[in-house]
């Protein structure tokens, strides 16, 4: 195994260092908290000439991603990051880029929508993108971070996929919190990632119109291409992975990652970092005997339906933990985990709860209460399907 | 600058933007045509979406013989941007990256970028083609629409005829920034535009050239009067050639006599419904503006 060095660094801060690491070519910058700190990291190495990188500090979210596309369609390794209404600001941006298969890596910091306005977190804002063809991960400690950096390029830029990937980190919970983070040297990680070399882009031999117009005779197969990439990443996520942990020694468990939940009669479905205070609360109810699970979806799209219901085709209730809300029906990833369970015939009774929206705090206490009600479902008495977990204010029921 | 000088016994006959559905006499597809010709073929150009795009980049039949992306509406200067610093980060050089976006893809919709874009330095050439409303989708008024004029949006009506907002003066809001190049242009005068995008290209930083650009089908002419319309609007002094650089601003005409703005707007159905004091109030206009730049140009 190669030797790393230990850093003690913040989720930012760790997502600056696998920019770096991957030797990448043009960095477009906006701030936004609580994504600010990854952008001035990045501006410090290229200050000390840590980073050599073509560093664009642009206008707005919507040209940083414009300047993204420009700078991957002419072949070239490209990152930018954003956080919330910078997300949304640059909405057209991301159906864009994805319609033009260019492999750009993002870092999105989970933050609240507004109105009402918050800098704190949850996760409305990469949830409500879901459908611009953007692979999504969603990782849990500024390690994962490090890591899916990397890790985001070899499967943006394999040339089945080509399609962009946004890292998803906690807005405050994971890109301000310090962590020590495990740091390969530039030669190991060369040896992982090395250069892209883009299939197709501008090229002064050989000169191309991008980007273009289709009609209704033939629009809809470059849509069918494009949902055939998302597909073809799922083997490459895991290969990328089974490299990566060859490489250095770490795993994440691919598109998901379950965690006692084999003998699980109930199971909690979580995203993000809340999962860390979920594994403490699982923890402590298996000591009591309780036979509990959590199962960590780490990639939304492609979606790990197969996956999922392998997980929780034992469970005799199942709860998913939104920080989202789709007004007037339930949580996103409630939406999809019932979608996969039904897909493939596994039907155990499935509670939403919807927690930690605009940086509410979501503590082992309300993950406890959670796995209460999963116990009240799978003795068969009713239970809310959609609760909000947590609320300061009385209601209805 | 350069001493080099286009003419119409020097220019290339290569082309590098045809087989496009333009309409007969569009101005933007010559104003395209040209500077490609002065560019060559190591150019990288961006385009938004407008009537350039929608008539040059319909899979499967493409019609630039250069590099040649659509830009988002919006984002045509930070995609040039991006393209600037990946042909950089990959040591391209001697090329030239090139946006060519409508009046309303400039002076509305993506002047952030724009601005943003001159700022920062880049190295591109911006070239605004104005046909004075939003063509590609049927004539709608934009930031750039003169006074009076028709548009499907600003219809002449029983109560209000035409555009009641005066056109933005694109080419001082670039020069505000303190752009290394900038100049005005007409189609009309396509060896003056030449010689200012080979001046634009030489530059050595951000560039933007601002081509009076008519539309027959929006403003109702004939298509064969699309050049004549362009050169009597710089003849009757509503439009004008200038340049910025350095600082300062320099007239490349100063007609000693306009030809009458009447003569002008009457051949035009967009300008079809005016009243004779609209027409004066063109006058004032024009005459103001020429005091303006005759008095604070000091260069002029």
């Amino acid at each position: 195994m190669m030797k790393q060095q230990k850093y003690f660094v913040s989720g930012n801060e760790a997502v600056a260092l696998g920019v770096q690491r991957s030797r990448t070519q043009v960095v477009t910058a906006y701030p936004i908290t609580p994504q600010t700190v990854a952008m001035e990291r990045l501006s410090e190495m290229v200050a000390d000439g840590e980073l050599r990188t073509e560093f664009m500090l642009v206008e707005s979210e919507h040209s940083a991603l414009s300047a993204a596309m420009g700078a991957s369609a002419m072949g070239t390794r490209t990152f930018t990051a954003t956080s919330s209404q910078g997300l949304l600001y640059m909405a057209e941006c991301l159906h864009y880029a994805s319609g033009g298969r260019w492999p750009i890596v993002m870092m999105n910091a989970n933050r609240s929508v507004a109105l009402p306005w918050s800098i704190f977190g949850d996760q409305r804002d990469s949830l409500s993108l879901l459908d611009s063809g953007w692979i999504q991960v969603y990782v849990e400690d500024a390690q994962e971070a490090f890591d899916m950096i990397i890790q985001a390029f070899a499967i943006a830029e394999d040339e089945q996929v080509l399609t962009p990937v946004m890292v998803n980190l906690d807005g405050f919970t994971l890109t301000h919190t310090y962590e020590p983070v495990f740091v390969p040297t530039q030669e190991a990680v060369d040896a992982f990632l090395p250069p892209y070399q883009a299939p197709v882009k501008m090229d002064l031999d050989r000169p191309l119109n991008m980007a273009f117009s289709s009609t209704p005779p033939n629009n809809m197969e470059f849509k069918y291409q494009q949902h055939q990439a998302m597909e073809a990443a799922r083997p490459v996520i895991a290969q990328v992975e089974q490299a990566f942990h060859a490489h250095f020694g770490r795993a994440y468990g691919g598109l998901i990652d379950a965690y006692r939940c084999d003998d699980a009669e109930r199971i909690l479905v979580t995203v993000g970092t809340v999962t860390g205070t979920a594994r403490q609360a699982v923890d402590q109810l298996r000591e009591q005997g309780q036979k509990v699970g959590l199962l960590k979806i780490r990639f939304m799209r492609p979606f790990p339906h197969e996956e999922v219901a392998r997980a929780l085709r034992h469970a005799r209730a199942v709860g998913v933990l939104d920080r989202d809300i789709s007004f007037g029906y339930e949580g996103t990833v409630f939406t999809n985990v019932n979608s996969a369970l039904i897909g493939n015939k596994v039907v155990p009774p499935a509670l939403n709860f919807i927690a930690g929206l605009g940086g509410r705090d979501i503590g082992v206490e309300d993950i406890e209460k959670m796995f209460e009600r999963l116990a009240a479902a799978m003795d068969g008495k009713a239970a809310k399907r959609v609760e909000f977990i947590h609320l300061g204010v009385a209601t209805d029921e | 600058m350069n001493n080099a000088v286009f003419s119409s016994r020097n220019m290339t006959e290569q082309e590098f933007f045809f087989g496009h559905k333009a309409c007969a006499g569009c101005g933007g597809a010559l104003a395209v045509r040209l500077a490609l010709k002065v560019l060559g073929e190591r150019t990288f150009a961006a385009l938004p979406a407008g009537c350039m795009s929608a008539v040059g980049f319909i899979y499967p039949q493409m019609a630039f013989g250069i590099n040649a992306i659509i830009s988002t509406f919006a984002g045509t200067a930070s995609m040039l941007a991006g393209m600037a610093a990946a042909a950089r980060a990959q040591g391209l050089e001697d090329v030239h990256i090139v946006g060519f976006a409508g009046d309303g893809g400039t002076a509305d919709i993506g002047i952030q970028a724009l601005s943003g874009a001159i700022d920062r330095g880049e190295r591109i050439i911006y070239i605004c083609y104005d046909n004075e409303a939003y063509m590609n989708t049927g004539t709608q008024k934009s930031g750039l629409t003169p006074l009076g004029a028709r548009t499907t949006t600003t219809p002449d009506g029983s109560v209000v005829g035409g555009s009641t907002t005066k056109k933005k003066n694109m080419f001082d809001i670039v020069a505000a920034h303190g752009i290394d190049y900038a100049a005005t242009a007409s189609i009309g005068y396509y060896q003056d535009y030449m010689n200012k995008v080979l001046r634009a290209s030489q530059c050595g930083g951000t560039a933007y050239i601002h081509v009076m650009a008519p539309c027959p089908t929006g403003w109702g002419i004939p298509t064969e009067h699309a050049l004549t319309i362009a050169r009597e609007s710089v003849d009757c002094g509503l439009w004008y050639l200038a340049e910025y650089s350095q600082g300062k601003y320099r007239l490349n005409q100063r007609p000693e006599t306009f030809t009458p703005v009447e003569d002008y707007l009457r051949k035009q159905g967009r300008f079809k419904h005016l009243q004779s004091d609209d027409i004066a109030q063109a006058v004032r206009d024009r005459d103001a503006r020429w005091q303006y730049m005759l008095t604070q140009w000091s260069d002029a």
